[in-house]
């Protein structure tokens, strides 16, 4: 938990900072917008994260999201799919997807950023190609409510997303941090020759986890067709699987796998969408947008190194001590 | 034999590590042209003294004088530059080069000025000239990789007589030689001593030191234990002032009996590793019988132990307990059917070394800790604090990171995770690797209780004192080939290294 602690108050103070300069970072209006961005974007960072944590990553993220939103429409719109099947489908495609990542990875030994990689490229063309190019929409077709209340809608004044992001969180968190599957996929992340000496079948928890990863994926993909409500293929999503990367890195996840919590991807996730606000709000020059989230982060990450490799200092003369007596 | 001013002299140095004092005021001095032996039981401080020495790691305290100079070594390239060469006992070559570029790695001879062009033709002429001084008979054009482990080696002494180095430091050098090529590294060791050139040689091979050493230095526990002049080492001398006592009192533990009953115990029908497709392994480990294994570094051991327990693929095996035979394809089928694997490499196979104790003990078994797959943290902890007293795991809490306990606790933790469940076959590969003499003991303690309980115990094991101590019964493997199995009353140093070395058929 201490290594959440860090980047939990470099949160604060951005919040108190923007808030200082610009009040109207505290209007209702603003902190509703920024819960919706948070959950949306939080959903599926946490399936990155947890893929980090295997010692994987996923590139592929925003151009699945691409190509289930187009795909959504086309089922909907034009080929007058019941709204159920049309989700089941979104879903079902992205884990089929995401299955075939993990396979590829764990059965043929290929390396995860390669894979996704030219899924990142495939998806991203196949979206293009099936619209033709055209940006896709859901116009008046009845019977979406519920998916745009999902997408739009509040809860007690709570946007939709943020509640559906802390339903995942909670269950997520008792997977990662209290389960089995847990404890399996950070054995395998940190070391997967010593997880399958010891019996761990390493294989299914990495395949596992890209198609749970491919769920959320999904999930938020839904979610962004329906807040954008009009799908361009060949930008809808568009470097999503970047703030999945950032949010989970400055959240403690470490790319060498093995390392990373719930909270502390819950927490890079509000970071990475305050920081967008404040570039905003403090009137900075939109085009300086990702400059100012390459710098927080760079600064987060090394902050967190540092206190890191203290901390393991210090546990060294602990031991030190007590071998001495 | 010894100069007036010896070329070096190491005084009271001292390193501790997290968890272990490895060096405690030791010295050594070594003459001009002198083989001094350093010897000592696994863990005794060889290594560190000379990762020291060839300024891998630092010291906490003592002094270093070369030529009777004060002398600071912080990186390998310093102790370069003063002359000191070092052999490793894990090779460092790079196989992804040709044979040349490693033997000049870093002092590559350069043409064409400020634009440092590789001068070619000079490193292979020179090379070449420098693999023959070894005996070494292949172009130096050849990719390293396609090398023997024994090649190997003696490109890491060619490289170490290119640089022309005054104190030559060589690490278990004939560990993976078989005799013919042990032979020759010992003519050039001879060599260098002629041509004045220092040498520091580690061994366990106590009759390559009895042949070759003006001076052996004994180490044990990280302190000096005693010095013995050329003329009058002999290998009792030096087995006695490396173990510090009598080593029947080691090895004082119940055996076996020895005789193996059909379809009793654990059996191994025509086993064909990956690596040596063409031989086939079989033999059986009686209930609660040691069945040592023995035989030089890459006989293929390790393989026939990582294939039993699955985790690496077998061409072909039939594995049997108790009469029936066993379908092993992974290692979880081994852990079902109650067979388990301790392997060679703890940091990198046994252990997590991030997890704390607690969740390493617990790794394999989580199931029984669990309900609907949710753990329940007590249990655990308590199973983890159990399994600690129970054999002694030093370490003030289970929460500690693996990572900060000393070789023999580490072992011990390797071991636990077993121990929560009730092992049939356990296979040891090399167990008591970089551990101190205390902690080795507990852990032959702890193998023949094993075996007193009835559970089929195979040690792999290149400590020669080990594998004659412990075992009921040893096979001695030589390149992939199961070349005997001897019974006690054939258990001889001698007979283990004739079928080790494949001289007896």
């Amino acid at each position: 938990m201490k290594k959440e602690l860090g980047i939990f108050v470099l949160l604060i103070v951005l919040c108190i900072i923007v808030s200082a300069i610009n009040p109207n970072f505290l209007l209702a209006i603003n902190l509703q917008n920024l819960a919706r961005q948070i959950g949306a974007f939080g959903i599926f960072s946490i399936g990155l994260g947890l893929v980090i944590i295997t010692g994987g990553i996923e590139l592929s993220v925003g151009s699945m999201m691409a190509l289930l939103g187009v795909l959504l429409s086309m089922m909907l719109t034009e080929w007058k799919l019941g709204v159920v099947i049309a989700v089941l489908a979104c879903m079902g495609l992205a884990m089929l997807l995401s299955l075939g990542h993990g396979l590829l990875i764990t059965r043929l030994n290929m390396q995860p950023f390669i894979v996704t990689l030219c899924g990142l490229l495939f998806y991203r063309g196949l979206a293009r190609f099936i619209t033709k190019d055209e940006t896709k929409g859901f116009g008046t077709v009845a019977g979406l409510d519920f998916l745009r209340f999902l997408a739009n809608g509040n809860l007690l004044g709570i946007p939709m997303p943020f509640v559906l992001l802390i339903i995942i969180s909670a269950i997520t968190w008792v997977a990662l941090h209290r389960s089995v599957y847990g404890r399996y996929l950070f054995a395998t992340g940190r070391n997967p020759e010593a997880a399958r000496y010891a019996g761990i079948n390493t294989k299914q928890i990495v395949t596992l986890t890209y198609v749970i990863s491919g769920a959320l994926t999904a999930i938020s993909g839904i979610i962004f067709a329906f807040y954008t409500n009009s799908v361009s293929p060949a930008n809808h999503g568009n470097a999503y699987e970047l703030y999945g990367i950032a949010a989970a890195v400055l959240g403690g996840c470490s790319l060498r796998g093995g390392e990373g919590s719930v909270v502390g991807i819950l927490i890079g996730t509000a970071l990475l969408q305050v920081l967008r606000n404040l570039v905003n709000l403090l009137g900075i020059p939109s085009s300086l947008d990702f400059a100012v989230m390459g710098a927080v982060i760079l600064i987060g990450v090394m902050a967190d190194q540092i206190f890191t490799e203290r901390r393991n200092r210090r546990q060294v003369a602990v031991m030190r001590e007590t071998t001495a007596r | 034999m010894t100069a007036s001013t010896p070329i070096l002299e190491m005084e009271g140095v001292s390193k501790r590590f997290p968890g272990v004092v490895a060096l405690d005021q030791v010295s050594l001095t070594v003459g001009t042209g002198e083989i001094v032996a350093l010897i000592g039981e696994n863990g005794a401080g060889k290594s560190t003294l000379m990762k020291i020495l060839g300024g891998a790691i630092s010291r906490d305290a003592g002094t270093v004088k070369i030529d009777g100079r004060p002398v600071e070594i912080r990186s390998p390239r310093e102790a370069s530059a003063l002359g000191i060469e070092f052999i490793h006992q894990e090779l460092s070559v790079l196989d992804n080069l040709d044979v040349a570029a490693n033997i000049f790695l870093h002092r590559e001879p350069t043409t064409g000025g400020w634009l440092k062009l590789i001068d070619r033709k000079r490193v292979y002429r020179e090379a070449d000239e420098l693999l023959r001084k070894t005996g070494l008979d292949l172009p130096s054009r050849t990719p390293l990789g396609q090398l023997s482990l024994a090649q190997q080696q003696l490109v890491e002494i060619a490289r170490a007589l290119g640089t022309g180095a005054r104190i030559i430091i060589m690490d278990e050098p004939t560990s993976s030689l078989t005799l013919t090529e042990t032979r020759r590294l010992l003519e050039i060791v001879k060599d260098l001593r002629a041509q004045n050139v220092s040498v520091i040689y580690i061994s366990h091979r106590m009759h390559e030191v009895e042949e070759i050493a003006d001076r052996a230095v004994v180490l044990r526990d990280g302190k000096n234990a005693g010095e013995i002049a050329g003329g009058e080492i002999t290998h009792e001398r030096m087995v006695r002032m490396m173990v510090g006592r009598d080593l029947k009192e080691f090895f004082k533990g119940p055996r076996g009996n020895g005789t193996v009953k059909a379809n009793e115990g654990f059996e191994v029908r025509r086993l064909r590793t990956l690596r040596y497709p063409q031989h086939r392994i079989s033999f059986n480990v009686g209930k609660g019988e040691v069945l040592g294994f023995a035989g030089l570094v890459g006989a293929g051991r390790s393989e026939v132990a990582r294939a039993i327990f699955g985790v690496e693929e077998a061409i072909e095996s039939e594995v049997a307990l108790n009469g029936q035979t066993l379908h092993i394809d992974d290692p979880q089928d081994a852990i079902t059917h109650g067979i388990y694997l301790v392997p060679e490499d703890r940091r990198l196979n046994g252990l997590i070394v991030d997890f704390n104790v607690r969740e390493n003990i617990s790794l394999p078994n989580l199931d029984s800790y669990s309900s609907a797959k949710i753990i329940n943290r007590a249990k655990e902890a308590k199973a983890a604090l159990d399994a600690c007293k129970a054999i002694n795991i030093k370490t003030p809490t289970p929460e500690m990171r693996a990572a900060n306990l000393s070789g023999g606790n580490q072992q011990k933790v390797v071991l636990a995770k077993w121990l929560t469940f009730s092992p049939r076959v356990l296979i040891f590969d090399e167990p008591t690797r970089g551990i101190d003499v205390g902690a080795k003991a507990e852990i032959y303690e702890l193998i023949r209780k094993l075996a007193a309980e009835g559970v089929s115990v195979i040690v792999i094991s290149s400590e020669m004192e080990e594998v004659l101590g412990l075992s009921d019964r040893i096979a001695v493997m030589h390149e992939g080939r199961l070349t005997g199995i001897l019974e006690r009353a054939q258990f001889s140093e001698e007979a283990v290294m004739r079928l080790a070395t494949g001289t007896d058929t």
